[in-house]
């Protein structure tokens, strides 16, 4: 009985702040058909929306994941003075509020910075979409990797080193095979990021529009149906990068 | 093959002082059991010759070449750890086959080693299992095989059986000694356990509070301990006053003598073939002696008994 009010009751609580506004969402993307909805998403406009995301996030997945585990090993493995302020650090991007780090960022690159004397331009273009959305990804891969390294402890490592194992080879076929599955599920987390982020994108961006800033803009633009459409792309997206996660997920559950 | 030693070796951690001026020779070919409590620094020397801990000072040498500066993995040591530190996303094959695919031996050679070490650890069947799949005693025979397959000139091994029940402990430490005799590589076993040291070791190296207090055969320091700890460390041992009787030493007798006290019996422990006896003297000093089964039966020894007992050895030491 009590279980089933559970099932019941998590399934509500998913259904309720989930599915149906994100059903919501598909529904009245598709209303007018397939083709309304294609030709919503394939505008000029759309496009570049789109292509900017994907620019950012092709960045700034990698940067992150490869400093990601970087950092997480200097974390676990060694010590050196300010590693507790490191690790609170980390956590900064979670902590703040996304608009005051755009805010930072544009304080930072619009009024200070001599980049722009040298015609390099960070604001408003491209290289300050990408800074936000690094800022914001940045501790999803560490706080995914930091707890598995703690757990598998240095034995392994050890084992490694006395037969004959250089420090990369000893990264590379002991350490990084242990810690794949929280790696990818870092990557995951912080993909969904870099394509959703909105706060801090939006106060570097200018004119320029990521996929979520085109949606708010058609919603002020009263284009409800580019809004919905180009709504329905970005949760393609986050339910592409689940599914890639889940397909690639250990089959031998013995380990 | 190759002797080790240790010269003048300190180590110290966060103030703690775990090894002081350490100096040891294991002969080449031997199986030495280092021996000490937990906390004596016995792992902290292993490590130091394994290459895994820097030691702050003095020299390791092993084969007579200075490997102090030397990383583990050119120090030709194999090493196996207490908690197996299996490769847990290696089947037994891979994991035994690591070191011989880090040095890149042509694949013909790493099959027919390991295919011989799988043997030699009677693991043959389990080749394509994952460590989760096996007992604990199996997966310290793979990761013995897999110390083994790259030809170590010394064997290190720490606390190899303390994670495992005192059944398998048994037959591994058997295993071992055969094993040792087989292989015949210089070999170092870490071990909380007299017991264990005595059973598996030709030398071993007494460690206490990061210095050591005795180096000698199991009959050495059973049968001439150099002072108190190695006294009560390597069996036990009665304390009276500024003597010590071992509890075989002490004899129990019926019928009064001049030469004996007075005691009560308060506990008898049946073990098999030895019988603990638990007695108190008119002194109020108690006393535990070790009889035989045979001889319990004659004295008829029960609780609360009147016996007469005297110390047929017993040790002094002066310092």
């Amino acid at each position: 009985m009590s279980r089933w009010a559970l099932r019941i009751g998590t399934l509500g609580y998913l259904a309720l702040l989930l599915l149906v506004p994100v059903g919501f969402v598909f529904y009245r993307a598709f209303e007018h058909g397939f083709g309304h909805a294609w030709h919503a998403v394939t505008t000029p406009a759309a496009v570049h929306a789109l292509e900017l995301t994907l620019i950012s996030a092709a960045v700034a997945v990698p940067v992150n994941t490869v400093f990601g585990i970087i950092l997480a090993l200097a974390l676990v493995r060694t010590r050196f003075p300010g590693r507790g302020l490191v690790n609170a650090v980390v956590d900064l991007p979670l902590a703040l509020s996304p608009v005051v780090v755009g805010l930072s960022l544009y304080l930072l690159y619009g009024r200070v910075g001599g980049l722009a004397d040298h015609g390099i331009r960070v604001l408003f273009s491209l290289p300050g979409i990408v800074l936000a959305t690094l800022f914001v990804s940045m501790p999803f891969v560490v706080r995914e990797v930091v707890p598995v390294l703690r757990e598998i402890g240095t034995e392994q490592e050890q084992a490694a080193e006395t037969l004959g194992a250089r420090p990369m080879q000893i990264f590379r076929r002991i350490t990084f095979p242990a810690i794949r599955w929280a790696v990818a599920y870092g990557v995951v987390l912080t993909t969904a990021r870099v394509i959703g982020e909105f706060g801090a994108v939006s106060a570097v961006a200018g004119t320029k529009l990521t996929l979520p800033l085109y949606v708010r803009a058609e919603v002020e633009n009263f284009d409800t149906s580019g809004a919905y459409a180009a709504s329905v792309v970005l949760a393609l997206i986050a339910i592409a990068t689940v599914v890639v996660l889940r397909a690639f997920h250990p089959r031998e559950e013995t380990g | 093959m190759a002797g080790i030693t240790v010269l003048d070796v300190t180590k110290r951690f966060n103030g703690f002082s775990a090894l002081q001026d350490v100096s040891v020779v294991i002969p080449e070919g031997s199986l030495t059991a280092l021996l000490g409590p937990s906390g004596s620094g016995k792992s902290t020397l292993l490590r130091v010759i394994a290459g895994l801990e820097e030691p702050d000072g003095g020299h390791v040498m092993i084969g007579g070449e200075n490997v102090t500066q030397q990383p583990a993995r050119s120090r030709g040591v194999g090493m196996v750890f207490q908690h197996y530190a299996a490769f847990k996303h290696m089947t037994v094959w891979d994991n035994v086959a690591f070191g011989l695919t880090i040095h890149k031996r042509p694949r013909a050679e790493i099959e027919e080693r390991v295919h011989k070490l799988l043997e030699l650890v009677q693991l043959e069947g389990l080749a394509k299992r994952y460590p989760a799949q096996l007992s604990g005693g199996q997966r310290q025979r793979m990761a013995l095989a897999r110390a083994l397959a790259v030809e170590p000139s010394v064997l290190l091994l720490d606390e190899p059986f303390g994670a495992l029940d005192a059944r398998v402990r048994k037959e591994l430490r058997a295993w071992l000694r055969r094993l040792h005799d087989e292989v015949h590589v210089t070999t170092i076993i870490v071990t909380h356990d007299q017991e264990e040291a005595m059973e598996v070791a030709g030398q071993i190296v007494v460690l206490n509070e990061g210095r050591i207090e005795q180096v000698g055969s199991p009959r050495e320091l059973y049968d001439a301990p150099a002072n108190e700890f190695v006294m009560s460390f390597v069996g036990p041992v009665n304390r009276l006053g500024d003597t010590f009787v071992r509890p075989h030493d002490v004899e129990v007798g019926l019928e009064p003598d001049v030469r004996c006290s007075e005691a009560m019996v308060e506990r008898v422990v049946h073990l098999g073939f030895e019988v603990r006896v638990e007695l108190v003297r008119e002194d109020g000093q108690h006393l535990l002696a070790q009889l035989t089964q045979e001889q319990v039966q004659q004295l008829e020894l029960e609780r609360g008994q009147i016996v007469y007992v005297r110390q047929s050895r017993e040790t002094v030491f002066t310092s």
